[in-house]
């Protein structure tokens, strides 16, 4: 245990390694030091693993974790924060996901990014954001998991604005950072409302604390599960504050897949698990959890069945699929969740870095109505989507199904509405899912079947083949975040509900096939006019973009342009200018005429004369 | 001792620049850096002392590491009154550091008049370091002159454009608000006389004044405005963003770095142990302030067109959690305000340096002729991020801590002015970025302005040194609050309310 501390640090090195270099660097050392840091970090975590599981083994209690001290960090009266990490099996699951699936993606865009002249930079910001995200999940108080968070955040921004020449990416980055610090704002007054009410911000000894201090749905168990929410929804794209991460598929491939899919956006997911005791306090916190997944996911799965842009479809997917995640959480199902967090990274890695390698063969094409029938080109990236597909449509017995099904059990057992709802974005994942695939690889777009060229680089198969057979066996794992979270209920619920739940998905297939590689049942694809209206909202992810531009961004940028000048500047300006007007109408009278003085004087004689008289 | 030997040898460097400079503007350089290096060598001692004194982390060493007092005006009860505690050495640090860095970024800058330079320069310096540690009411009103006139002079004669304007406006604000605070420290002082007997100009023997009545109220107002002009804070702010504009860059990193933070140390200083009473009554009001001093400067920055100037308006946002730091007046908020004084004078020393690189490379501050610096000077443009992120307060460098601080412990006493403050933390980065993105991303159009001289070696060392401090600062904060924990405890006390001490 007493290593832990190498984990982050690796990446941290690689990170330091790549900036001093100062872009001296041969593109063959930068590759070794940004993929090789990430994997020796997760050897660094194997290795932290089995001595974990020996420490179990030697009858410590299941679900206690590790601490491991550094130095003290921030300390002034009552405030003790140590720089110290904290693994337990939740943790341990999280290191597994962020090393591992890093690692391969890091072996990947060493062969994807290879002919950008950037390729040192790209690496500097990968191997940051690894070394931010361990510090995230490894933290042992909330201010050092927010360092983490803010770190991945600004990692997030550096990397969707990585092609910086098009002011359209730089927007995109922006907006992922000052949206998603919306979030983290909340989730900082959330730190500061338990300091004040549990005067602590370890988040073992606010675990312990908060039970005995708050009442159970109590207002203020409920506040401060609001405010950590509204930092994960910030983090993991959920609605209201989902908007940023459409837009961050302006980053280079690699980066969709590691940040935007697999780590980062899961984040929220696990400050919820990870806090799961202060959230059960509250059941309006809970309902609040479930119903904002259950509503991002159906969101989200309207808006991909309309995206022609292929990433944008697997970024659609992945809101969705994290709503799951949410729902889960929501519903108590906890250790369902973090297992669908960790199948989801898998096989949502290999969707996006499968997409990564289509659009390389199609010269940075990523329009679906421009591709179709490649799968005889491309007979890897055909295979390995097909895999991811079957994953995300969760068809048995994929990992995707393993860890979607007890979601959907779960979510039937705490509230009906709850599994019709999943059932049905189930349905829609398939769809769009089929949608998608069908576009791409089956089928003759106008104009022919494109030509297609072979990406050179070792480095881009293995990864991909890696991943493809992780996603297939990946339902098999025991997780040992388990241990850490309170044992989900038994499910019984009606068989009808187990067979539809499963058969739903197929149904989806089916009709998807249908509709868009055979042609039948055209009036589903609303392309009438009439519904035009109708897709270009669900297009435009149901017009939240939009909402947000009038209430927030335009008011703000007519003020900032209205007071450039600072209004407050006008008071000394106006006493010059009173001052300068004094003056020049006192020495107008210094004119040297003197006929002009002695009116002056006649006149002010009569005045006094008159004044004297008439009062 | 030390201190008036710093001061000595700081203002002694200046001269013997000012001598030296007609003949050879090298020997000047060397006379000043000679002046700062002897300060600096004169200073180390007292950091040792404290430091030691801070060995148990109990905060129960000493507090007043280092005390002079020689009659000056005997008939007034006049002294030159010297005392230094964990916060002064924390704050004069600070002061010779920024001295180096703005000698380093004057090297190539400054060419013409280099000795009157840097004997302003060098006075400015010694004018701060005396506020820092006078603490005979008089005498500090002495060094807040001495700091003000080189200053002036550094816009006037070395800065840009608009340069009288901008010196005439500063000049007018800081002096009418320090005539303000004479006449409040002369009315404080007869009032001790009234209660005494004895006439004295000794903070410490103005602690012991009575001053909880109307005109302690009055008194207390005439004190925050002269800080609050220097901090400064809405809505006296207006002289900051055109001295900024208009000073030279070594102005410029000398005016934020240090020169605001006499304001910040006078609030912590003077307001609350002076007048503990009228402090605690004047807290909401400040705290507004202080509120609206992040909020409506940020938003100000985001539309700035002008590099520094956007900088500037920057600045007055960190400043405003100062004033909230402090109002909130608890150990967590008053540490953070210290780290946030120090964190600040380092990145907005940067910025201010960089901004300077900028125009000294391709002659504009503007951000609209310029773009797509990235691939030109990639140096340069990293270490512009490098800050950009410090300012927007990102966790692992030191502005956000000291933000992080400030507003826990605010939040513990006005939950509702921390919450409506932490809504900056939102504006930060839209500011922050803009400059990024207008400056560095993009392609640059046809008529940007361009460059392809990126940094070179002296101008990365000083650069570094900011980093380094930035990083120590974000991830050991202890190594600077843990020196100045016995000061900080110590004035917390002196500033609660008589009945609520001990």
């Amino acid at each position: 245990m007493n290593l832990l501390w190498l984990i982050p640090t690796l990446p941290f090195l690689g990170f330091t390694i790549l900036v001093l270099s100062s872009g001296r660097m041969s593109r063959e050392r930068a590759r070794i030091v940004g993929v090789g840091s990430v994997a020796l970090a997760f050897l660094a975590t194997i290795y932290i693993a089995t001595q974990y599981y020996a420490a179990a083994a030697h009858g410590l209690d299941h679900g206690a974790g590790f601490t491991v001290s550094l130095w003290p960090w921030i300390t002034a009266g009552s405030l003790n924060l140590n720089f110290s990490l904290y693994l337990d099996g939740l943790s341990l699951s999280m290191l597994f996901v962020i090393t591992g699936v890093g690692a391969l993606i890091h072996l990947y865009a060493s062969g994807y990014m290879w002919d950008d002249p950037d390729y040192t930079r790209f690496f500097t910001y990968m191997n940051l954001f690894v070394a931010a995200m361990l510090m995230l999940v490894l933290a042992d108080n909330l201010v050092l998991m927010f360092l983490g968070w803010e770190g991945v955040g600004l990692c997030s921004f550096l990397l969707i604005g990585f092609w910086y020449k098009d002011p359209k990416n730089g927007y995109a980055a922006r907006k992922a950072f000052v949206v998603t610090r919306a979030g983290d704002t909340a989730f900082a007054i959330g730190l500061f409302l338990l300091f004040r009410e549990l005067g602590s911000l370890e988040i073992q000894e606010i675990l312990h604390l908060a039970p005995e201090n708050f009442e159970m749905g109590g207002n203020m168990p409920t506040l401060i599960s609001a405010l950590l929410l509204g930092g994960a929804v910030g983090k993991s794209a959920q609605i209201p504050l989902q908007t940023w991460l459409p837009d961050a598929m302006a980053g280079p491939t690699p980066v969709s897949a590691l940040i935007h899919a697999a780590t980062m956006v899961t984040a929220g997911v696990y400050l919820i698990a990870r806090c799961h005791p202060v959230f059960l306090l509250s059941p309006i916190a809970m309902t609040m959890v479930a119903s904002i997944g259950l509503i991002t996911l159906l969101v989200a799965g309207f808006t991909a069945l309309n995206q022609w842009d292929i990433k944008r479809v697997l970024a659609y997917s992945t809101m969705s699929q994290i709503g799951y995640m949410f729902l889960a959480l929501g519903v108590e199902a906890w250790d369902s969740s973090i297992f669908h967090l960790m199948t989801h990274a898998i096989f949502k890695a290999l969707l996006f870095l499968t997409a990564g390698s289509i659009i390389l063969a199609m010269h940075h094409e990523q329009d679906i109505r421009k591709m179709g029938g490649l799968r005889k080109q491309l007979p890897v990236p055909f295979w390995c989507f097909l895999i991811g597909s079957a994953c995300l449509i969760a068809l048995p017995p994929t990992s995707g199904f393993w860890s979607k099904e007890p979601i959907l059990l779960a979510a039937w057992e705490a509230d009906p509405i709850f599994w019709y709802g999943a059932v049905f974005g189930a349905f829609l994942t398939a769809v769009y899912t089929t949608r998608l695939m069908l576009l791409v690889f089956f089928g003759t777009p106008e104009g022919g079947i494109p030509k297609t060229h072979e990406p050179k680089g070792w480095q881009l198969h293995p990864p991909l083949i890696i991943l493809a057979g992780l996603s297939l066996v990946a339902g098999l794992f025991n997780l040992p975040a388990a241990d850490v979270l309170p044992h989900a209920h038994e499910h019984h619920p009606p068989l009808w509900v187990e067979i539809t739940g499963i058969l739903l998905p197929v149904v989806g297939i089916f009709i998807g096939w249908q509709v868009f590689l055979k042609g039948r049942w055209q009036a589903l694809r609303m392309e009438s006019p009439a519904f035009d209206g109708l897709r270009k909202f669900l297009a435009s992810g149901w017009g939240f973009d939009w909402l947000y531009d009038i209430l927030l961004v335009k008011p703000f940028m007519a003020l900032a342009k209205a007071n450039r000048n600072d209004i407050v500047d006008l008071v000394p300006k106006a006493v010059v200018v009173a001052s300068s007007q004094c003056y020049y109408f006192f020495s107008r009278g210094q004119n040297g005429q003197l006929r002009f003085y002695v009116a002056t004087m006649a006149a002010a004689a009569i005045m006094i004369i008159s004044l004297a008289l008439f009062t | 001792m030390q201190v008036i030997g710093i001061i000595v040898s700081l203002m002694a460097g200046g001269l013997l620049a000012m001598a030296l400079g007609p003949k050879s503007a090298q020997a000047s350089r060397l006379a000043a850096l000679a002046g700062l290096a002897v300060a600096t060598i004169l200073f180390f001692p007292l950091l040792m002392l404290a430091i030691s004194e801070t060995g148990s982390g109990t905060g129960a060493g000493a507090v007043w590491l280092s005390q002079i007092s020689i009659e000056w005006i005997p008939r007034f009860g006049i002294r030159l009154l010297f005392a230094v505690d964990g916060i002064a050495v924390i704050l004069i640090g600070l002061t010779l550091l920024l001295g180096y860095i703005s000698l380093l970024s004057a090297w190539s800058e400054i060419t013409k008049r280099c000795g009157f330079f840097y004997f302003c320069l060098l006075f400015t310096l010694a004018g701060v370091v005396g506020v820092f540690s006078a603490l005979d009411l008089f005498l500090f009103f002495v060094f807040w002159e001495v700091m003000l006139i080189p200053m002036f002079l550094i816009i006037t004669v070395w800065g840009h454009e608009n340069r009288y304007y901008a010196a005439l406006k500063f000049f007018i604000y800081t002096q009418a608000s320090s005539l303000l605070m004479l006449l409040s420290m002369l009315v404080l002082v007869h009032m001790h006389w009234q209660q005494s007997g004895t006439i004295s100009f000794s903070w410490f023997d103005l602690l012991e004044t009575d001053t909880s009545g109307r005109l302690g109220f009055w008194l207390m107002l005439g004190f925050f405005v002269a800080f609050v002009v220097k901090l400064p804070g809405i809505p006296v702010h207006n002289w900051l963003p055109d001295a900024h504009t208009q000073a030279p860059t070594p102005g410029s990193i000398l005016l934020a770095g240090i020169l605001l933070k006499t304001g910040a140390y006078g609030l912590l200083r003077f307001i609350f142990p002076l007048f503990p009473e009228a402090a605690l009554e004047f807290t909401p009001i400040a705290m507004t302030l202080g509120v609206i001093s992040v909020l409506y400067a940020a938003k100000l920055a985001f539309a700035q067109n002008d590099i520094k100037r956007l900088i500037a308006y920057a600045s007055i946002s960190h400043m405003g959690f100062v004033t909230l730091g402090i109002f909130a007046w608890n150990a967590i908020s008053l540490q953070g305000t210290l780290v946030q004084i120090v964190a600040h004078g380092l990145s907005s020393a940067g910025l201010f340096a960089i901004a300077g690189l900028i125009q000294q490379r391709t002659h504009t501050r503007a951000l609209d002729e310029l773009g797509g610096l990235w691939p030109q000077v990639p140096r340069l443009s990293a270490l512009m991020m490098f800050f950009a992120i410090a300012a927007l307060g990102l966790p692992g460098l030191g502005n956000f801590v000291g933000e992080f601080m400030i507003l826990l412990g605010t939040f513990q006493t006005s939950p509702i002015a921390a919450v409506v403050a932490a809504l900056g933390m939102v504006l930060a980065p839209v500011y922050a970025l803009i400059i990024m993105q207008k400056a560095f991303f993009g392609t640059p159009s046809a008529d940007a302005k361009s460059t392809s001289v990126d940094l070179v070696p002296h101008e990365i060392f000083m650069l570094a040194i900011l980093v380094v401090g930035l990083i120590i600062l974000g991830f050991w904060p202890g190594l600077l609050t843990n020196l100045s924990e016995p000061g900080m405890l110590d004035l917390m006390r002196n500033g609660l309310p008589a009945g609520q001490g001990g």
